[in-house]
Parts: structure tokens; C-alpha cells; sequence
């Protein structure tokens, strides 16, 4: 798992063949051309307000809080039979979690047959006895899942794609996906006659198309879907109102949400009106003052009881946590054998779990090759790189595994796959990741691709956006 | 719609025609200013453009002295004076950006342009370099901001709102400068006195006059519509009673009304009911009328009407209290 796997270019040099077009295209551009181009493209971005916020910062043009998440003008490219497999993966991964949460939340049974631990189940703070016996819609609680997959190289210079985690609650980054494509084919649109790239314009159509058959039943005809975001300060504002805008549905702050007489309203200027779906991008924490947190300002107060009711859909349900936990990770290969009879296509992580003594015992041993992290942590905070880490960082962090072992999971240094990309001193290999969004509603589905992100520092594998990550167009060729 | 949206589109368009009208009164003041005239004169301008935006009070904590630098200053680029045209154009782009799903993409990117070049050109020393072409670029980014709005949105609750926030402001705006500049130029000793005959007395000053008309863009207009020489009750009479002239009160309150009665819903008649009547006075109304009342006392009125309609669109729409 240490062989480097470049996604362009092969060991010894040679190109790709799904790159080679664009190889050949790449060598014939001067480096000016593309600095203009990359310019260009931030020129835009800022014009358009493709931005996310910055706590506490301050830009120099004085647009405040306002940064763009740098965009990458080499885009990432799958071959149409690899993307086949994935999506083909991606699907069985997502229905058997969605069998798992409604199991969790009702029978149990994979509880019951030992093959996931009741105790990381039952004593996890992401389970939410709240939930216990409600039925959703479809039984589908991630109605939106973003799945994070690496590729790492092996010896023989092959690569395998890894599921390094499931994101069920609120992921973000689809607009990133989709104002992507937008930029490279106003940019470049002579590369588009040149390849033959699957469109991804359709995701708000798709996202609408989930959202509505998840609707109350015995409801209305014409379900008043919305989507509740917690306010223009949110990182992922420009998401929340980007798919508004294009889905066609109002954004609405918690304040512009009540409940009354067992149902959720929005106030209008022509009086109230009935919500049916709401596609929340607020946390289950901030949900309810009522029923989660008191001080909450972001929610609506009763809309637990109006949810637990079957009133109103929210997506993605509340409690899907329980699944994407680094601590159920582990698990997901035997959840798609228990619920639906299949191998797993998309593989995992080998991962230790510290709950487990021999695995505990390993990680102590092997923490300088490791990556250790905390089960709850999120955006690349609260894990510890083991071989880039110093002999003191790997003390500390070993006492706090031995003081909370169930607080921790390891993993092998994987060797993420790396991309061509146009940094300041030129093309040079970066590290990247790749989310595609899954949508479950009557049926599962999905555009082709997802969001490539990158991690800009040289040698870097963080990704994320809060650590100085960047994006790339993602193209899956079709045949 | 939502209530909250109405409200950020309403403010949006607000601030957008509160920046414009103050770029016109200080190029109007910056254009007097470079007359031949006495120092007391020159004060008097300045002093005259800071009580028509009840700032004195707020400008006297921050600055000893009015002159015309200060005060361009204080107007434009002043951080902690939120009628200031930086705090206008930021309050209409976060407004905007609060609801751009419910802009059309031109209007949003047309609003978020504006803020973003706003700051270029004032880093860049555009304004000091020169105020009219910069006082001017503000016009013309707000002439941009409707156009695109009319030119590009559904014609819905939307535009409406928007609609309502340009032509109350429009009206408030147009009434304030006309007070100040009014009270200023015929002075305070004959407030409801007949102006015609108070004015014998005195040499009216053409270039006073037509700045005022300049900056609303009258001065054209005045000469068409009386091929006359400049008096000062005709000036009140296009400002308040021409529905012709766009920037007028009566202008301003036809469209307020005409967007009101398009949004009406079951609580909003009393609100409907005042605009009406205060459209209805000024459609109806004479000049001599009004002079005669004092046009102080008038436009004071006019200005509390204003303000109370606001806050009734306010209650009936924008935040409606629990429903």
C-alpha cells in the first residue's frame, strides 16, 4: 500500500489511456495561458459569490469573511468501465446502511446476531433513542450520503479504491461538483468536443425528484419541499441557497418555521404555509430547542414531535450518525452480507479498533506507521499521522488512546493516489480523494462522479477545505 | 413567499436607492461647491447635506470641522455611519445575498459586482482622484441594479417588494432634500408666507436652483415641462406633484401603491388605505395649496406618513409577528 498511484501518468512514464487525449491537449498549452485561465476562473468565482465563509477572518479587499475554495484546472478522470463498478458499489453501500439505520432504530436484528456490537451501538452518542420505532418514509434515512474514496497504489502498480468514510448526515460539497464543471467548460470548451464527459447538471433534478417521493404520505399532491439552512454565516451558505435557487424551492431559516396543530409552517407574506419535506442542512443537535439543544436558535421548537408524528420528512433523517460513525465503520462490509446477501464491491479501510485488546495492543506497537483517530473527529481534526508525526506527538497521543481505547481507531498510512495539478511553480502531483453523492429515495441514485478534492500542500494529505484543500472538476468518460 | 425574504428584497432595494440618492446629493454639493462662493456658503452646503440625513450629530462626534473633504469622507466611506454609501451598498449586497435564490442571476451578480468594485475603486483612490466620476459610477450602478431587476425577473412578489424598497425610499429621499435645500435657500424668516410674493424681494440664484435640479436629474425636465426661467415654487411643484417626473413624491407613491395593491393580503388594507390617501393628496393636491400650509410643515408630514406606511408594510408582510 506505500507504491504511489498516479491517476495520469503510469510508473515508467507513460500516460494513461484515458488521459491521453487530454495529455497531448495539456502539453500544447503555454504556462501563461494557463495562469490566465486560472485567474480567470477566481475572477468568476468571485463575481458569482462561490465563496465559504471564514470565522474570524478578513480579507484584504475588506469582503470580510469570504474565501474561495481554490479550483484546480486539471480535472480528475475516471474511465467509464471503473466508474461503472463504483457506482455499482456505491449503490449496494448505501442501501445496506439504510437497512442498517432502520434496523438500529426497530428490530435490531444485527445487533441480535452479534454481528455489530450492541454496546457501539446503544452507548454511542450518535444513536438517538428519540428514533426508536418511528417509521420514515421508504425507510430511507440518508437520503443524501456523501462517500469518501481514496485510491492507494500497490507494488505491482496497480490501484484500489478504498471507502475511507460514509458521510450520512448533512455532507456538503455538490455545488463545488456541479460550478466546477460550469468553470471548465467556460474555460476550456474546446476539451469538451475533444472527450466525451457525462453531464452532472442534473443533480438538483435528481435531489428534487428524491425529496418529493419521500414525501408525507396521505399528504398533498404537490409536497412544499424546502431547504432549512442554519444562515448566510454558514460555511456552506452558498450550497443551501445554490440548490434552492436551482430545485426551485424557498430556503428557510429556522425562524421562518412553526409548528401548529401537529404540523410544520413556514411564515409567508400571503400568512402561513404547510411544509412537507424539509431538506435541512442544520444538525440533529440544533434541530428542536424542544427536544435537543435549548439554546438553539437554528431550529424549529416541536419539530421532533410533528417528524415522530410523520407529518412532516425531514432529510436526512435524524439519527443517521449512528451509521457514519468511525466507530460502525468498521462494520459496513458485514451489514452488506447481513441485510441484502452480497459481497461487498467497494472495500474498506483495513481499520484496528482499539476496543478490542489485540488491536489496541497492535496499535500501541505500530503507532509510527499508523493513522490513529478519534472516533467522533471530523474535517482532519483529532487524528494523529503517525509517520509524520514527532516522538513526543505519538506519546501523547498514545496516552490518550490508552485512557479512552473506544475513543480511537487505526489505520494503515494509505498512499492516496495523486492527480497532476496547477500549483504556483507548475504541473506537479498532488494528492486527491473523491465524494460522490448518493440519492435514496423511491430509488437510489446518482450523477456520474462527485466532488475530486485536493490537497494543494506538496506531499499533503488533508483534503479538506478547512486545511487548505482544493477542488477539481471530475469527469467520468463515456464510452 | 417568505416573509423574510419579502423583508431582504425590500432592504435591498432600499439601500441600493439610498446610496444613489446620496452619491446625487453630495456630487450635487461638489459640483456647487466649485462656484465662486463665501466660506459661510460653502459650510452652509455641507452642514445643510449632513441635517438632510439627520447625521450633524453623529458627524460633530467624529470631526471639528464640515468641510467638504470631511464630509465626503464621513459620507462615503465611513464605516461607523451606516448612511455612509460603503454601509448602503454592503447592506443591499447582504441583503441580496441572504435571498439570491430569489434573484435571478444577473440581479445577484450585478449586486455582488458592484460591492466587490466599490472596494476596488476606493482602494485604488478613485473617489479622491475624482468625486464626480466616482459619484457618478455609484448612479450608474444603481440605474444597473433596476434595470437588470426589471429586465430579468418574473413579474411577482418578488419584483413587488423589490419595487415597494426602491419608490418608499425614493419618496423619503426626494422629500428630505427638498426641505433642506428649500428651508436653505428661501431661509427660514418666511416659513407659510406666499413665496411668490416673498420672493420679489430677492435675486433667485439660478445655479442653487439648478443643482437641486440636477440632482434629480430636473433639470431637463424642467425646462420641458415649463419652458420657463427657474422659480422656486414651480422647482417644489415638479419635485412633489409632477407623477411625470420619476423622482417626484407623487411618482414615487403611484408605484408605491401600485406594487402594494399587487402583494395585498388579508391584513394589509390599513397600510393600502394610508398610501392611497397620501398618492391620492399629491394627485389631487395644488401647490399653492401646500406652500401656503408652509412646505416645511408639509414635507415634515409627508416624511411621517412615509415612515409610518413603512412600518406598516412592515407588520403586514415582512415580520409577522407568530401567525
Amino acid at each position: 500500500m506505500q507504491t504511489p498511484f498516479d491517476e495520469m501518468n503510469a510508473a515508467g512514464g507513460s500516460v494513461r489511456e484515458h488521459y491521453q487525449v487530454y495529455a497531448e491537449w495539456l502539453a500544447r498549452q503555454s504556462d501563461a495561458l494557463m495562469r490566465g485561465r486560472r485567474e480567470e476562473a477566481e475572477v468568476i468565482f468571485r463575481r458569482v459569490g462561490i465563496t465559504f465563509a471564514v470565522y474570524g477572518a478578513k480579507d484584504e479587499d475588506g469582503s470580510g469573511t469570504e474565501r474561495l475554495i481554490p479550483f484546480d484546472l486539471i480535472p480528475r478522470v475516471i474511465p467509464s468501465q471503473e466508474w461503472r463498478w463504483m457506482e455499482q458499489g456505491l449503490r449496494q453501500r448505501v442501501l445496506a446502511l439504510n437497512r442498517f439505520i432502520h434496523d438500529v432504530y426497530h428490530g435490531q436484528e444485527i445487533l441480535k446476531a452479534g454481528l455489530v456490537p450492541a454496546d457501539a451501538v446503544l452507548k454511542n452518542a450518535q444513536f438517538r433513542p428519540v428514533m426508536m420505532g418511528v417509521d420514515v418514509p421508504g425507510d430511507v434515512y440518508s437520503h443524501v450520503a456523501g462517500v469518501d474514496i481514496v485510491r492507494a497504489g500497490h507494488a505491482d502498480g496497480s490501484g484500489t479504491y478504498y471507502v475511507l468514510e460514509d458521510n450520512l448526515r448533512v455532507p456538503s460539497g455538490v455545488s463545488y461538483m456541479l460550478e466546477n464543471r460550469k468553470m471548465s467548460m467556460r474555460l476550456f470548451p474546446e476539451l469538451f468536443s475533444m472527450h466525451r464527459v457525462a453531464p452532472v447538471a442534473h443533480y438538483p433534478d435528481l435531489l428534487l425528484e428524491t425529496l418529493r417521493t419521500v414525501a408525507p404520505p396521505g399528504g398533498v399532491n404537490e409536497p412544499n419541499v424546502v431547504v432549512l439552512t442554519p444562515g448566510m454565516y454558514n460555511s456552506a451558505y452558498f450550497e443551501h441557497a445554490f440548490l434552492a435557487q436551482q430545485m426551485g424551492v424557498e430556503l428557510v431559516e429556522g425562524n421562518d418555521l412553526f409548528e401548529r396543530d401537529g404540523f410544520v409552517f413556514m411564515r409567508t407574506t400571503q400568512g402561513p404555509r404547510r411544509v412537507d419535506v424539509i431538506y435541512r442542512r442544520v444538525d440533529d443537535d440544533f434541530l428542536d430547542p424542544k427536544a435537543f439543544r435549548p439554546d438553539s436558535t437554528l431550529g424549529c421548537a416541536g419539530l421532533l414531535d410533528v417528524y415522530r408524528a410523520g407529518n412532516v420528512t425531514l432529510a436526512n433523517a435524524i439519527g443517521t450518525g449512528i451509521a457514519d460513525d468511525k466507530s460502525i465503520y468498521p462494520y459496513v462490509p458485514k451489514m452488506i452480507e447481513f441485510y441484502l446477501g452480497e459481497k461487498p464491491l467497494l472495500a474498506n479501510v483495513p481499520t484496528y479498533l482499539c476496543r478490542e485488546p489485540d488491536d489496541l495492543k497492535y496499535v500501541l506497537d505500530h503507532m509510527h506507521e499508523l493513522v490513529v483517530k478519534e472516533v467522533h473527529g471530523a474535517g482532519g481534526y483529532g487524528m494523529l499521522v503517525g509517520p509524520a508525526a514527532t516522538k513526543a506527538e505519538i506519546e501523547d497521543f498514545g496516552k490518550a488512546v490508552l485512557a479512552n481505547p473506544e475513543g480511537y481507531i487505526a489505520q494503515p498510512t494509505l498512499s492516496l493516489s495523486s492527480c497532476p495539478t496547477f500549483v504556483d511553480s507548475g504541473i506537479a502531483p498532488r494528492h486527491i480523494d473523491l465524494r460522490p453523492f448518493v440519492l435514496s429515495g423511491k430509488t437510489v441514485q446518482m450523477v456520474p462522479g462527485g466532488l475530486t478534492r485536493v490537497a494543494l500542500k506538496e506531499g499533503s494529505l488533508v483534503v479538506n477545505s478547512s486545511q487548505g484543500g482544493g477542488t477539481k472538476d471530475t469527469w467520468v468518460l463515456e464510452d | 413567499m417568505l416573509s423574510r425574504t419579502a423583508d431582504h428584497l425590500f432592504w435591498m432595494a432600499r439601500y441600493m436607492e439610498r446610496a444613489e440618492n446620496t452619491a446625487r446629493m453630495l456630487d450635487v454639493n461638489y459640483q456647487t461647491s466649485l462656484l465662486p462662493q463665501s466660506e459661510d456658503s460653502t459650510r452652509a452646503l455641507w452642514q445643510g447635506l449632513l441635517s438632510i440625513s439627520e447625521l450633524t450629530w453623529a458627524f460633530n462626534q467624529k470631526y471639528s470641522e464640515p468641510s467638504p473633504r470631511n464630509v465626503m469622507d464621513f459620507m462615503v466611506r465611513d464605516e461607523a455611519n451606516l448612511s455612509s454609501i460603503v454601509c448602503c451598498l454592503r447592506a443591499a449586497r447582504e441583503n441580496a445575498r441572504a435571498v439570491r435564490g430569489a434573484l435571478t442571476t444577473e440581479v445577484w451578480e450585478t449586486q455582488n459586482q458592484t460591492w466587490l468594485e466599490f472596494n476596488r475603486l476606493l482602494k485604488d483612490g478613485a473617489f479622491e482622484r475624482d468625486p464626480g466620476a466616482f459619484f457618478e459610477w455609484v448612479k450608474l450602478r444603481s440605474h444597473l441594479s433596476r434595470g437588470v431587476t426589471v429586465g430579468t425577473m418574473l413579474i411577482d412578489e418578488a419584483l413587488h417588494f423589490l419595487r415597494i424598497g426602491t419608490f418608499l425610499e425614493r419618496a423619503d429621499n426626494t422629500a428630505r432634500l427638498l426641505d433642506v435645500k428649500y428651508q436653505a435657500l428661501m431661509g427660514e424668516a418666511h416659513p407659510g408666507e406666499d413665496l411668490t410674493s416673498a420672493n420679489e424681494g430677492h435675486e433667485v440664484d439660478f445655479y442653487h436652483w439648478s443643482a437641486i435640479l440636477r440632482s434629480v436629474s430636473g433639470f431637463e425636465i424642467y425646462r420641458k415641462v415649463y419652458r420657463n426661467v427657474i422659480r422656486p415654487e414651480k422647482v417644489a411643484e415638479l419635485l412633489i406633484l409632477r407623477p411625470d417626473m420619476p423622482r417626484s413624491l407623487a411618482a414615487s407613491m403611484n408605484e408605491v401603491v401600485a406594487n402594494l395593491r399587487h402583494v395585498a393580503n388579508a391584513g394589509s388594507g390599513e397600510t393600502l388605505r394610508r398610501a392611497g390617501r397620501l398618492q391620492s393628496s399629491l394627485q389631487f393636491g395644488r401647490i399653492d395649496e401646500i406652500l401656503a400650509k408652509g412646505l416645511h410643515a408639509y414635507l415634515t408630514e409627508f416624511l411621517e406618513s412615509v415612515n409610518e406606511i413603512g412600518a406598516g408594510i412592515a407588520r403586514d408582510f415582512l415580520v409577522p409577528v407568530a401567525a
